[in-house]
């Protein structure tokens, strides 16, 4: 008896374009462990990946033991990630054997090469040379690595100073005939003046964030911080699901200012979930970039990123990417655009209620004392005064139950109403 | 057929009778269930606790790695709380009540943590309470079981000095004689005593009977203030014409020999009856089977619906495969030769009385069952006659309390299973804590009335 094959079918088409650089979806590695050599790259290509970043070429570097430390959270683990790993410690001319290799057997997926020459327009021009004979689609500025190369001004120590940054972007596009990515740090008060610097000085493309630099957690028997190097520790790069939201706002910032807004951008920083690349696209990136769930779970990851993609979009109606990239964008305004006649209050569905009290605790405690508890045994009946509700959604949010807390809306008022005009109006 | 012991090997016996609910084996096991827990407020699972265990407080201390705050926020609720965690009827208390039951999924199992936090304080003897000064006051309590321990360890607490009074050779009460021992063992119960008593201020005297070695009126002229904790013991009989044959036993006898002597020594029959569908009945009918008796079928008067324990137990004796009979009231036992031989029942059904109970109303069909060994498990009888004695108020034999324990004597209370005609051992514990409360009030009150003159 043979065995049917049942192929899925799409409606919708996530192949993606980034400047020329074509890939069947918008998922590359970003620049990291999984993307340092041959054996890795091809694994992840067979597995479906669209691109990869390979992993940060340049200066000579020696690495340490251990490199990784995490954060954990109610038992789920590596809630947060963190790394002192520098750029690749393999000799280039093996790198660059094995780029070129990578290429030539898989020529439709992108190879983008992460970059960190010394800090002189030699050293980059030789480098983007080598790189460029390899066959790669396009490069990539790492001006973020938060450790180990900041100290010899190189790494976030460019990507902090837009002026630094800015030179050498000039060098760079002086010898680049491929597009062009400048990675931003995020260990800055803003990524905008960097990204501008760099767009100014003719990046074609922004991608961001690089990691964060962390402390995740100090050993309570050894009092020494991780991860621990024969007992001492040095600030990481904070990475993984915890730093999305972070991402999110940076990403957000390069997608409102008029001048990075014109170039595309590769969205990385905690995705780990074709949702969470959804997201990142909304708020305007074309590509995302993918570390710490493919160094978690490995590479075929891709497989639910692709399929949880495409049916989302078919259920949407969207059939390309560019149909939703940057759609939510305009939707993220300042507070005092927001609409202050728009009132909400919970709704407690008492058939889904198990009565856990977390609502209510949450509500009396840590927010405005809305909700009323009837006493029972064992179970309480907890209902929402609606009167003193704010509409905050604490409830809801802690909530464990599925739509069980819903906030509806009670508006003050028909008209948009915002702060200026509120003010304007003396305060009713 | 026949009645006899020694059926197994000893690594069949060790086998039989090890640990029903095993504890997590690793601290990431633990781990998986703890982080599962919500923390309610103001929690069902604490709310259904006889002794209000703050079980979201001690799960989310599992979580942190703060296992003597877990293990303190246990014992300052239930004393016996290493105990309850093995032998409490959680499906229908803590566990029964947890809010993921309402989201038809499975509830955290309360037990089998709080037995991950206790286990290590009472293996390593941790010392978690300190004394209060010496009051000088001195309380005798009669009976080391779950009440009298409860009682003697919050009064210790307080700076009174106790003294145990306790008929057996070992304390622990119905824990150490009366439950299955798959479910606890008497090391376990040895253990749990010394951890209690370790507080210090807390004598106990074994082999000191109530009636027999001391007498009530002794007491109350010695100490301060007597707390009677002796429990139930006497089984129910049936009052049915073949009671006294050879094979016949009660469940409590029975498993009391099975803690005692050991399994080899205890006799089991090749078909025996178990009479009730209580707590005891079950623990007598699975041991039984683990024994060796080849059948072993339990008899019920009523059907599951009004069946006294839990669903959870019932399993594990159909599991052991055990039989039920329902709607069988025994009428007679037969015998040969002096030995029983068959269990002959009235078949039964429930009609509503007035009130809407069902009760079971006898019909001419009988069932007979072939027999050796019958286990006789329908309930405890108070200990009657040392209440008559000593001219306490009573119902029915269980000696009456108002408020917190207070009988008709002055200076004298009373809590667990001789107030309430046999509960579980939680309840008995938190009886033994509201006992105490009394007992201290009423020192203090005397305090004053002594200090006024």
């Amino acid at each position: 008896m043979s065995v049917a094959v049942i192929k899925r079918i799409f409606m919708a088409d996530i192949s993606a374009n980034f400047l020329g650089i074509r890939s069947p979806n918008p998922y590359w590695l970003a620049s990291a462990p999984p993307t340092d050599k041959k054996i890795n790259v091809l694994r992840a290509f067979e597995a479906g990946w669209g691109g990869v970043v390979w992993k940060t070429l340049g200066s000579q570097v020696k690495n340490v033991s251990s490199r990784y430390s995490s954060v954990d959270y109610n038992g789920s683990r590596v809630m947060g990630f963190n790394n002192i790993e520098l750029i690749s410690d393999r000799p280039l001319a093996v790198n660059l054997k094995e780029i070129a290799e990578c290429v030539r057997l898989f020529p439709d997926r992108a190879m983008v090469v992460s970059l960190m020459a010394d800090n002189n327009r030699e050293s980059w021009h030789e480098l983007i040379k080598q790189v460029e004979d390899t066959g790669a689609h396009g490069l990539e500025l790492n001006f973020g690595c938060p450790h180990g190369m900041t100290e010899r001004g190189m790494g976030a120590a460019v990507g902090q100073d837009p002026e630094i940054a800015a030179r050498l972007v000039e060098w760079v596009m002086e010898a680049a005939t491929i597009p062009v990515i400048t990675k931003l740090t995020p260990n800055v008060h803003s990524v905008v003046p960097t990204g501008r610097a760099a767009v100014k000085a003719g990046s074609h493309a922004l991608s961001l964030i690089n990691t964060i630099q962390s402390v995740t957690g100090v050993d309570l028997d050894t009092f020494v911080p991780n991860p621990n190097v024969a007992g001492q520790s040095t600030f990481g790069g904070y990475c993984g699901p915890a730093v999305k939201p972070i991402a999110l706002k940076m990403l957000t910032t390069i997608a409102q200012d008029p001048v990075t807004a014109k170039v595309p951008v590769s969205g990385i920083g905690g995705i780990s979930t074709w949702k969470d690349a959804a997201e990142f696209m909304l708020l305007g990136a074309t590509t995302v970039q993918v570390c710490t769930a493919a160094m978690r779970y490995g590479f075929r990851i891709i497989e639910d990123l692709c399929d949880g993609l495409n049916n989302w979009m078919d259920e949407k109606g969207f059939r390309t990417l560019d149909d939703f990239i940057g759609r939510s964008v305009p939707t993220l305004t300042s507070w005092e655009e927001l609409d202050m006649n728009y009132h909400i209050v919970a709704n407690i569905n008492q058939d889904k209620c198990i009565h856990c009290g977390l609502c209510y605790i949450s509500c009396e405690d840590g927010s405005h004392q809305a909700i009323n508890l009837s006493y029972g045994n064992p179970y309480n009946t907890y209902t929402i005064k609606e009167e003193e509700c704010v509409g905050c959604n604490l409830c809801k949010l802690v909530c464990p139950v599925d739509n069980c807390i819903t906030m509806v809306e009670q508006r003050h008022g028909d008209e948009y109403l915002n702060w200026k005009e509120y003010q304007r109006r003396g305060g009713v | 057929m026949a009645v006899q012991n020694n059926r197994l090997t000893a690594e069949e016996y060790e086998q039989r009778f090890s640990d029903i609910h095993p504890p997590f084996e690793t601290r990431d096991a633990a781990l998986v269930d703890a982080n599962r827990c919500l923390f309610c407020y103001d929690a069902p699972c604490t709310k259904s606790c006889p002794t209000g265990i703050n079980v979201p407080k001690f799960i989310k201390q599992i979580t942190t790695d703060n296992l003597k705050g877990a293990a303190y926020t246990i014992f300052s609720s239930n004393i016996m709380g290493g105990g309850c965690a093995k032998v409490c009827p959680v499906e229908k208390l803590c566990e029964g009540a947890c809010v993921y039951n309402l989201m038809e999924e499975t509830a955290i199992p309360i037990a089998r943590l709080q037995r991950y936090a206790t286990e290590p304080a009472i293996k390593g003897q941790w010392r978690m309470f300190e004394r209060k000064q010496r009051t000088g006051k001195k309380v005798a309590i009669i009976g080391a079981g779950p009440a009298g321990l409860s009682c003697a360890h919050a009064l210790s607490r307080e700076g009174v000095d106790v003294t145990i009074y306790e008929k057996e050779a070992k304390g622990g009460g119905l824990m150490t004689y009366g439950i299955a021992a798959y479910k606890v063992t008497p090391a376990f119960c040895e253990e749990e005593v010394s951890f209690i008593t370790g507080i210090g201020g807390i004598d106990i005297r074994y082999n000191q009977e109530l009636g027999k070695d001391i007498l009530l009126s002794a007491l109350q002229e010695e100490y301060d203030a007597v707390y009677l904790a002796f429990g139930v013991g006497l089984a129910r009989q049936l009052y049915i014409p073949g009671e006294q044959l050879e094979g016949v036993v009660d469940a409590i006898s029975f498993i009391y020999d099975i803690r005692n002597s050991g399994f080899p020594a205890v006799p089991v029959g090749d078909q025996v009856a178990v009479i009730g569908m209580g707590m005891t009945a079950i623990d007598a009918a699975t041991q039984a089977r683990r024994l060796g008796a080849k059948e072993v079928t339990l008899v019920y008067r009523r059907t599951q619906q009004e069946m006294p324990c839990t669903v959870a137990e019932m399993d594990i004796a159909l599991l052991d495969g055990c039989k039920i009979i329902w709607l069988a009231a025994p009428a007679e036992i037969i015998g040969e030769n002096g030995k029983a031989t068959q269990l002959i029942c009235h078949s039964v059904r429930l009609e509503e009385d007035n009130t809407g109970r069902r009760q079971p109303v006898l019909t001419d069909e009988k069932i007979v069952l072939p027999v050796d060994m019958v286990i006789k498990a329908a309930g405890q009888m108070p200990f009657e006659q040392l209440i008559y004695e000593n001219q306490l108020h009573h119902n029915g034999g269980k000696i009456a309390v108002t408020g917190n324990g207070v009988t008709s004597i002055n200076g004298v209370f009373a809590g667990g299973d001789c107030v309430n005609g046999g509960k579980e051992v939680v309840d008995a514990v938190q009886a033994g804590k509201e006992g105490a409360a009394a007992i201290l009030a009423y020192l203090q009150a005397d305090c004053h009335v002594s200090s006024s003159h």
